[in-house]
């Protein structure tokens, strides 16, 4: 396969940037997009030119490093990670773009590398929870039912890649937040800090400056991990509780 | 902006309502008309229900308009690069037009209070009987439209904007409630724009007279 792919360069955070195209032929379409990319940087390499800097880690779709927005699309036109995309969802002879995310709070680093750095400050925010370390607890001891621990699970497989922002017409980080804000607040564990973590939360979400969510569902469909809308509504009811009881 | 958005559902599900009775004809429109007015007399003043209404709807209305422009300009702010290629794939066309769909119902409203509350423009001449009013002005053609239009966005905006707002108030949590608040937004958007729109379309084309 061979593409053209017009790919977003910036050499620095204060660099304006724009974008370069280049040719690239025999892509196995087994390959996966960062692979093509790394093809692309022995070219541009072995040409004495400045590789495409680009984040990844695990490479398996579990560290949520790897967010580039392809031709539009977070991630690409897949619902995976884009270590996890494969050259075979497009069509030989494609053009494709690709940008970092764009949104504020994260601003650009170097090429397609963005500082996400905004969302461990709201986990920050988010503060502790009240369980005891060292030995193990009895499993017994605190029953958690099966819909509550299946929800709790299923908000904690957010990896944290920043494709729902990306992908929000607003940048708004609000699947993001809310998935953490559900993954606690299902649990047992989660409760005593409930009220004050959502309020600090969202705090630290709107001071990093993200932008409102109006529940349009972009971040939900970009999501490499499903995380449903639902727990939107679920931090919107936390924070309602929470503002109409604030502890003075 | 959820808040003050069902201030307004529930009024144009009522106004919706009331517009209905110009089927009855001429009286029965005119008695609702002045009903409207004497409507909590003696407790009220005369026009005092209408004039509670009408300050409620003021107070909502630049709350919904302030909370709309604080998140548009919010939005602006997060994203001062904008993408060269960006795909939406889950976004409806009522969540795309709530900010100019809403400016222009804004824009309708004034239109419309121009016309039937102020009676500073009477497109197909003034009258002192309210169903009068209301057949002058909707045998022209063109009032006809700009109210057609004007419903289509109505309809747009509640679609989207009733979902939203049983989100942001924390109802859909579950897979169930967020079917429910869809469908209940899709089905009152149909009924309101629709049930407002019949009485003009019935009055253009001369079966209301
Ligand atoms: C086809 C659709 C509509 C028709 C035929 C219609 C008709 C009317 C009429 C005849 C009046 C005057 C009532 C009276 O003087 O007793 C009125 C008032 C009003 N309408 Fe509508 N209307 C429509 C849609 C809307 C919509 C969609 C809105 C708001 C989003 C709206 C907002 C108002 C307001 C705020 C008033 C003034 C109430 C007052 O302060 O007296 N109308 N309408
Ligand atoms: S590199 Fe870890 S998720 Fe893609």
């Amino acid at each position: 396969m061979n593409f053209t792919l017009k790919i977003w360069r910036q050499a620095s955070q204060r660099d304006q940037g724009q974008f370069v195209t280049y040719r690239i032929d025999e892509i196995s379409d087994d390959m996966s997009f960062l692979e093509m990319l790394d093809l692309l940087n022995e070219q541009l390499i072995a040409k004495s030119e400045d590789p495409v800097a680009f984040d990844s880690d695990c490479r398996e779709g579990i560290c949520g490093m790897c967010g580039l927005m392809i031709s539009g699309q977070a991630h690409g036109p897949e619902v995976t990670t884009t270590c996890q995309l494969h050259m075979r969802s497009f069509t030989s002879g494609d053009t494709i773009t690709i940008e970092p995310w764009r949104a504020d709070p994260f601003p650009v680093l170097k090429d397609l590398i963005v500082d996400r750095s905004a969302f461990d400050r709201i986990i920050q925010a988010g503060g502790y929870i009240s369980v005891n370390t060292g030995a193990a607890p009895e499993a017994h001891s605190v029953p958690v039912p099966k819909p509550n621990a299946d929800r709790a699970f299923d908000a904690a497989t957010c990896i944290g890649c920043g494709a729902c922002v990306a992908a929000c017409p607003n940048a708004s980080g609000m699947l993001f937040m809310a998935a953490k804000v559900t993954h606690l607040g299902e649990l047992p564990q989660g409760q005593p800090e409930r009220a004050s973590r959502v309020l600090s939360m969202v705090t630290q979400h709107d001071h990093e400056g993200f932008g409102g969510c109006t529940n349009i569902g972009e971040c939900s469909a970009a999501c490499p991990k499903e995380i449903p809308l639902d727990v939107i509504s679920t931090l919107n009811g936390d924070l309602r509780r929470a503002m109409q009881h604030k502890p003075s | 902006m959820a808040v003050t958005g069902a201030i307004f559902v529930g009024y144009v599900l009522l106004h919706m309502y009331g517009n209905l009775m110009a089927f009855g004809g001429a009286d029965v429109y005119n008695t609702y008309a002045h009903h409207l007015r004497t409507f909590l007399m003696p407790m009220l003043p005369y026009q005092g229900f209408l004039w509670v209404l009408r300050l409620v709807l003021v107070l909502a209305l630049v709350g919904h308009v302030f909370a709309a422009f604080t998140l548009w300009n919010r939005a602006q702010k997060a994203r001062t690069t904008r993408y060269a290629v960006k795909k939406a794939v889950a976004a409806t066309l009522s969540a795309k037009w709530m900010r100019w769909g809403g400016v222009a119902l804004l824009a309708f409203v004034v239109f419309h209070l121009l016309e039937f509350t102020t009676r500073t423009i009477t497109p197909g001449g003034d009258s002192d009987s309210p169903f009068t009013r209301l057949t002058n002005g909707f045998s022209l053609w063109w009032v006809f439209l700009i109210y057609l239009v004007a419903m289509f966005a109505l309809a747009m905006h509640l679609h989207h904007g009733i979902w939203s707002a049983a989100q942001t108030l924390g109802w859909t949590s579950s897979a169930l409630s967020r079917r429910v608040a869809k469908t209940l937004g899709l089905t009152i958007a149909l009924v309101v724009s629709v049930g407002f729109i019949v009485p003009p379309f019935l009055i253009l084309v001369g079966v209301i007279k």
